[in-house]
């Protein structure tokens, strides 16, 4: 699905990422943790294909085509989901509105027809029990005076209707209280599937207690510095990020 | 980052899709502006004395009045001896009783704007007046209208058959002493639409003109009056487009509305004159004047503008609040890019008692324009418990475009409340990136955060010209975004 190679990119020539490897395969969830500054947010703004970074060197893989040749939209249209850390308010834009939009330009994509208001309608219900969410969001502005929780509901709402092939969760847990993130957790978890890769970005463990990953990696100093199952998070719970700073540069275990 | 904003920065000269020329013969007055003038187009149009002589007392105060220097908005001095105010295509005498006789050259002209005069085609619902440079060339749905009373014709036609109602109406709301445009279009108007619906009666269809620039070197001075009598509704709209040319064209047009007891007049506009291109080269004037009087009590008149074109607007429809009870809005969408220079808004006038206004504006700058509102809410002594809402939001994109807010507040009775608002924000790289991420392109991605900032105007439109208006405003910031 993914084979990041020996990725480095810098913002405004700082140096964030030096050098990542990683390799996701299909129905595999992978968690990514890291320090404040480790470059877990770079990451996953380089695989969006954000403005304002620079890839020096490397080259991401993405179901056999370079992805970093494609233009945001276009890697969306091809599967590539990211959940912001911070999702933006787009005051007089109905949710129903961006989601439709959204769905009807992956459908197009993919040489599918546009979906009829009516069809849309029962479909997009059916993904909102998913996260708990009621019918007046689809109704209100995107993101605009939506609680923390509900912007990150809104957030697993849109990858359950876009059904991505590869889903960047980025820090889907901050902010959340424990009843939210058990709503959000249960919705990523029915949406996990053997045709769809996952990649959580978090800097706490709690989060994997309710998605457990298959692969946890840690991120520090724009590398990976150790990579290991779930236990590796409950290591890390105990002993803190510390220790990994301590870590000389370019060791990865 | 650095690349988006290379995107918004980059233009791209857009396509103006009404830019082409009819190429049809045309009867005009050689350039140039005096008594002489002014009395040919009296005589072309047969006109009784009165107005030949109110149209020379125009054109002799407007002799004695210097420019207006007080807008936000910078051009070359205007030549007035340089402009044709006459031009016409040639037909046969008294224009066109019905469409079979309109040349075909210019049906041809409406189709390709979209605005089919065709009577029995798909536009059923909306009756259209079409004034073509200084004289309205078609008119349709006019006897249908008639079996209620209500009169729907051209002004010049007007003149002939309801002399009474011109010379009671005509200068009412909008003297000729007015300002400098005003007076001019006094002197020497051609053309335009009169409405008149007559006591109790609701208008089945929208009555719509669509105005057109065609000849080179040509000012456009058209005059439109609409009085709904007591107890009768009317939504009117009024379209524009000209030719792409290199010179500057003047539009220099007055409305004037009336609106008597419980009488409600719903006037919107989408203007899309050409705007001249991406340095700024060619474009349309549009200085124009505006205003309603809601005279009776309990009456009210909307306001829907939607401005995308002109070089440079200079504009504020305005309601003068005389009845009790009465109720005045103004809804108003202005987008400039390139070169394009704004100054809009709108006077709110509250002299009768409980008399409410409400102003919703919002300003959308791109490229290196300049976009103004102005906005007057005064508050006579004897209006109590007026009441005024406004709110004008200002959009920006890239860095190069300004905005300018100038409310102006006259309060002058204690039981007044007005209330202002004013924001600023710029279209954020946050927003296009989180469309984007949802497999938007960039265009369709800035038209829907656009149309978000502008839906509490673009809801007030009736539902044909709101399609058309939201996707003129796609059009229009076409390139503003790479």
């Amino acid at each position: 699905m993914l084979e990041i190679k020996n990725l480095h990119a810098s913002v405004d020539g700082k140096e964030i990422l030096r050098g990542i490897n990683l390799t996701v395969n299909a129905g595999e969830v992978h968690a990514i943790m890291g320090p404040n500054g480790a470059g877990k947010s770079t990451l996953s703004n380089v695989l969006a294909g954000r403005d304002g970074y620079e890839i020096t060197q490397g080259e991401v893989i993405y179901k056999g085509e370079n992805l970093l040749d494609f233009e945001p939209e276009e890697r969306a249209q091809r599967g590539v989901f990211l959940a912001f850390q911070y999702p933006v308010e787009i005051p007089g834009v109905s949710n129903i509105y961006l989601l439709k939009a959204a769905l009807n330009a992956v459908r197009k994509y993919q040489g599918l027809d546009e979906l009829d208001a009516i069809d849309f309608l029962t479909l997009v219900r059916s993904k909102m029990e998913l996260v708990k969410m009621d019918e007046q969001f689809l109704h209100r502005s995107v993101n605009e005076g939506f609680s923390g929780g509900e912007k990150k509901r809104n957030e697993i709402l849109q990858m359950a209707l876009l059904e991505p092939s590869l889903a960047i969760l980025d820090e889907t847990d901050s902010g959340l209280d424990i009843d939210a993130l058990k709503i959000v957790s249960e919705g990523v978890n029915a949406l996990r599937s053997q045709e769809r890769s996952i990649i959580m970005i978090t800097h706490y463990q709690r989060l994997l207690d309710y998605i457990v990953p298959d692969f946890v990696h840690v991120l520090s100093k724009g590398q990976i510095v150790k990579s290991g199952d779930k236990e590796l998070a409950k290591e890390l719970e105990k002993t803190g990020y510390s220790w990994v700073d301590e870590q000389p540069e370019g060791v990865s275990a | 980052m650095a690349e988006q904003k290379q995107q918004i920065e980059e233009f791209v000269p857009k396509e103006y899709s009404a830019g082409f020329i009819t190429d049809i013969e045309a009867d005009s007055l050689p350039a140039g502006l005096s008594e002489d003038i002014v009395r040919q187009i009296s005589q072309i149009k047969g006109e009784p004395e009165f107005l030949l002589e109110w149209r020379l007392q125009a054109y002799r105060h407007w002799l004695t009045m210097a420019t207006p220097e007080w807008a936000h908005v910078h051009y070359p001095e205007i030549n007035y001896q340089d402009i044709s105010y006459y031009s016409a295509p040639k037909k046969k005498t008294d224009g066109p009783k019905s469409l079979d006789e309109v040349d075909p050259e210019l049906l041809r002209t409406y189709e390709k704007l979209g605005v089919p005069l065709d009577e029995r085609a798909r536009l059923a619902g909306v009756a259209v007046d079409a004034v073509f440079d200084s004289v309205s060339v078609a008119n349709t749905f006019q006897d249908k209208l008639a079996e209620q009373g209500i009169l729907f014709m051209p002004f010049s036609k007007a003149v002939h058959e309801h002399p009474e109602l011109i010379k009671q109406y005509l200068g009412s709301v909008v003297p000729y002493k007015d300002n400098y445009y005003a007076a001019l279009n006094s002197a020497v108007f051609s053309d335009g639409s009169f409405v008149y619906i007559p006591k109790g009666v609701r208008c089945p269809m929208e009555l719509s003109t669509y105005f057109r620039i065609n000849a080179a070197n040509t000012g456009q001075f058209e005059r439109t009056l609409i009085i709904a009598d007591d107890d009768s509704y009317v939504s009117y709209l009024e379209g524009c487009t000209a030719p792409m040319r290199d010179e500057n064209q003047l539009h220099a047009a007055v409305v004037e509305l009336v609106a008597m007891d419980r009488a409600q007049i719903k006037y919107s506009t989408v203007q899309n004159w050409y705007p001249g291109d991406e340095n700024g080269k060619g474009g349309i004037y549009n200085f124009v004047t505006k205003r309603a009087a809601c005279r009776g009590e309990s009456s009210k008149v909307s306001w829907t503008q939607v401005e995308t074109g002109s070089a440079i607007t200079w504009k504020y429809p305005s309601v003068v609040l005389q009845g009790d009870n009465s109720v005045g809005e103004f809804y108003s969408v202005a987008v400039t890019n390139n070169m394009q220079q704004a100054d809009t808004g709108t006077k709110m006038i509250h002299l009768g008692k409980n008399t409410s206004s409400t102003v919703i504006s919002k300003g959308i700058s791109a490229g290196r324009s300049q976009n103004a509102y102005r906005g007057l809410v005064r508050v006579g002594p004897n209006a109590d418990n007026a009441r005024n809402y406004t709110e004008c939001d200002s959009l920006l994109m890239g860095d190069k475009s300004a905005a300018h807010t100038f409310p102006y507040i006259e309060v002058k009775n204690p039981t007044a409340k007005v209330e202002h608002e004013a924001s600023t924000s710029k279209i954020s790289e946050d927003q296009l990136f989180y469309c984007k991420q949802r497999g938007l392109d960039l265009e369709d991605a800035v038209s829907m955060i656009v149309n978000g900032f502008c839906k509490q105007v673009i809801r007030e439109l009736p539902m044909e010209f709101a399609v058309e208006a939201q996707n003129l405003l796609g059009l229009s910031l076409e390139g503003s975004v790479g």
